[in-house]
């Protein structure tokens, strides 16, 4: 680590210090978790996942986390995808291709409505 | 903006660089290249995230707060295949210990105002980037790059900041009189002795937010013209040592000690210095004398510190507290500071209030609550439903308040005025169960074995003190005996060297200035009011209760209850050592304490 020497040093480390807080303390709205087991990934679960992330960048979203789990154990419905907001129960996606993860983001986390045609019934 | 889903925060503390740190943050970025994760997931370098001596080198990855730990290149491949290609922590690497959750520190309550506190239990210690991101040395670098030493100490002046240490002198003038002393080398100590017992204040913000002290220090430095400090910290603080030490490390990597800090021709260093364990090393010159090496006893003042102090130089001595506070005065400014408290006592403080009420433990309040919002607000009343008898404010040298105190304002002159003091923060509160003649007797029990003895009023007079109160909590004293107790007093205070011995009469002045009957029933009716005192008290059996159930019989360590199956039972009362055993035992609530 350099040593600080003037008010733009500090500022500097300090905007990656608050960055760094940030993501520790994120308490995301959405939480969106990947079935990334061997069935998933062969599914094209990283496409899946991959759409996720480009339309959160583009549309510019601060609430949404999205993780990988393993296998959800459902095989024949991969990629499988579960979306939990806020404290509701989540709800369970199969079959999400990247077109349906579109779907899913604009309807369900974007406006509140559960895309019923690709749920999972629990 | 660019959306990472995960975040990966690298511990390149100087430890775990030495143990690879950079070469696991080329291997990691490597693999998420190869796996094309490199666009979804970021790596960050950061300060410590645990022990490194323990788990470096060491990464959390976030938003799963995995922590890994004693990681080598070799394991990275693996790691990120597992964790970021296929979203499996993988058990093998993870951190063993976690970290404890905090008992000692709740959430703010009700009419308290966090300054001291406000980053304890919030912030990791051994982070200093945590502390910067929260706002910490910004202080700092604001004084040194556009502020005189002399606006330091104006700003500090307006800001009405008192010495936290127990004798309340205003902070900046301290500082402008050891300035003034034309004499370098200057010095800086902190007092984080910390000696009163159940008082805790100044090791849980040396433990959970040293910088915020090391800060104030520096500031402190600056304005006094001071090229190094030292922290005298009792021994009895292992976790305040290691982190203050972990953060005086990290101040000189990042620039804040050490020469030209930001810059400038200011350079000032710290050091702590591991304290002797005795309470009396808490007073100032017995401090230096420690520091230095010598016994730590203290010596007549004048000179003060400020102007013959450690090494026979100029030092300014003060409380952790105190220290701490300076740069949110200089953040937010005096104004900000002094719209706290009362005319004389500005800001807040902090408490550690023991004994017997609901909430024990730390709270940091505003100057100017009363007694009343401090015992049933913030510590929510008396333990068990009983009824309120005294506190004792200012530790073992302070004195006890009644009822009638509670809407004194907390304050400085207020509480001196009432026969206490504010001392450094040690409240202990009272239910109406309490033997105030014994309390007396365990004060003066404290201060006698800390006397060092050095001076003759104090040493023998703390001793005929304490012989007495024995006396009479054995039912052996006599009216003349009281009349002595106050004349000893009055002479131990007087001519005593130091603090301690000038001091130590007060518990007793107090509790007889406003519980004299007590003392009274002890010598003339050989009675104990509270049922506290062994020596006066009885335990009987109520014959018309006892179903003769042996249970007490069987407890009773001195076999001084005798009685057949099914039969009322006895206590001899010559046998019996008034344990009171037998009363918590007894199903049938058949036995109870008499006083007399
Ligand atoms: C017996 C005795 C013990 C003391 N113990 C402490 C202590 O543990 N911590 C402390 O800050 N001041 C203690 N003091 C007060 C110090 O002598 C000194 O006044 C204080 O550290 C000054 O700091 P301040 O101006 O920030 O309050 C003690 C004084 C006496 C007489
Ligand atoms: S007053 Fe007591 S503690 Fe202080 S110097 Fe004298 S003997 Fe030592
Ligand atoms: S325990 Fe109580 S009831 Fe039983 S013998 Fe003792 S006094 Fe009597
Ligand atoms: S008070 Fe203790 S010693 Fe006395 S009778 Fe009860 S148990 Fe025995």
């Amino acid at each position: 680590m350099p040593a600080i020497k003037s008010l733009e040093d500090l500022k500097k480390i300090r905007e990656a210090a608050l960055q760094k807080r940030d993501i520790k303390t994120t308490n995301a709205r959405v939480q969106i978790v990947i079935g990334m087991g061997t069935p998933g990934i062969a599914a094209g679960a990283r496409d899946t996942l991959k759409e996720f992330l480009s339309i959160i960048e583009e549309q510019g979203l601060t609430d949404v986390t999205v993780r990988q789990t393993g296998n959800f154990g459902l095989d024949s419905m991969e990629p499988v995808v579960q979306v939990i907001i806020e404290d509701n129960a989540p709800v369970t996606y199969g079959k999400v291709t990247p077109y349906a993860a579109r779907q899913i983001m604009e309807q369900h986390i974007l406006n509140g409505a559960v895309l019923q045609a690709h749920v999972i019934p629990s | 903006m660019k959306f990472f889903r995960s975040h990966v925060l690298v511990s390149v503390d100087p430890q775990c660089l030495e143990m690879g740190a950079h070469e696991i943050v080329d291997a990691l970025n490597d693999e998420l290249v190869s796996w094309g994760l490199i666009d979804e997931i970021q790596v960050l370098e950061t300060s410590r995230l645990g022990d490194p001596t323990r788990f470096g080198p060491d990464l959390v990855v976030y938003p799963e707060n995995v922590h890994y730990a004693n990681l080598s290149v070799d394991d990275i491949p693996y790691l990120v295949e597992e964790q970021f290609l296929k979203g499996r922590v993988v058990e093998k690497f993870v951190a063993k210990e976690t970290i404890v959750t905090d008992d000692e520190l709740g959430a703010p309550k009700a009419k308290e105002v966090r300054i001291v506190l406000r980053n304890c239990g919030k912030i990791d210690p051994h982070n200093i980037e945590e502390y910067i991101a929260e706002d910490g040395y910004q202080a700092l670098a604001n004084a040194l790059t556009s502020m005189t030493p002399e606006q330091v100490i104006d700003e500090v002046m307006r800001s009405g900041l008192r010495g936290r240490g127990g004798a309340g002198f205003p902070a900046a003038r301290k500082w402008q009189l050891c300035r003034q002393v034309p004499d370098n080398p200057k010095y800086l100590t902190c007092n984080a002795d910390e000696g009163d017992p159940g008082a805790f204040m100044n090791r849980r913000v040396l433990e959970s937010d040293p910088h915020s002290v090391v800060e104030g220090m520096i500031l402190a430095a600056y304005a006094i013209g001071a090229s190094m400090g030292y922290v005298y910290c009792r021994a009895e603080y292992p976790i305040a040592v290691a982190n203050l030490n972990v953060a005086i490390e990290q101040a000189r990597e990042f620039g804040f000690l050490g020469n030209n800090i930001f810059g400038t021709d200011f350079s000032f260093d710290l050091e702590v210095r591991m304290g002797a364990g005795a309470f009396v090393c808490g007073e100032e010159t017995a401090l230096i004398a420690s520091i230095e090496g010598r016994r730590g006893e203290p010596r007549p003042r004048p000179p003060f510190p400020a102007v013959k102090g450690v090494w026979g130089k100029p030092t300014n001595n003060n409380n952790v507290e105190t220290y701490a506070v300076v740069p949110q005065i200089l953040l937010h400014g005096a104004d900000w500071y002094s719209a706290m408290g009362t005319e004389k006592s500005k800001g807040t403080k902090t408490f550690a209030i023991a004994g017997d009420v609901v909430n024990t433990g730390l709270i940091e309040v505003p100057f100017g609550l009363s007694l009343r919002d401090v015992i049933f607000d913030v510590g929510g009343g008396i333990k068990d439903g009983k009824k309120f008898k005294a506190i004792q404010t200012g530790g073992p040298m302070g004195g006890c308040l009644v009822e009638e105190h509670l809407d004194l304002p907390l304050d400085y002159e207020a509480l001196t005025a009432a026969g206490s003091m504010m001392g450094s923060g040690g409240l202990i509160i009272m239910d109406d169960e309490t033997c105030m003649v014994d309390i007396a007797r365990f004060f003066m029990e404290f201060t006698q074995e800390e006397s060092c003895g050095k001076c003759t009023p104090c040493r023998v007079g703390t001793r005929r003190i304490l012989d007495i109160l024995e006396k009479i909590c054995n039912g052996k004293g006599t009216l003349a005996d009281i009349d002595r107790l106050e004349m000893l007093c009055e002479e131990v205070a007087k001519n005593s060297l130091c603090g301690l011995g000038q001091g130590a009469p007060n518990p007793v002045v107090s509790t007889l200035k406003h519980f004299r009957e007590e003392y009274i029933a002890h010598v003339v009716e050989k009675r104990c009011p509270a049922k506290v005192c062994r020596a006066l008290i009885r335990y009987e059996i109520t014959a018309s209760t006892c179903t003769g159930c042996t249970v007490c019989a069987r407890n009773c360590p001195v076999e001084a209850i005798s009685g057949e199956r099914r039969q009322v039972h006895t206590i001899d009362a010559k046998t019996c050592i008034r344990c009171g055993i037998c009363a918590q035992v007894c199903n049938f609530n058949a036995i109870s304490v008499e006083s007399g």
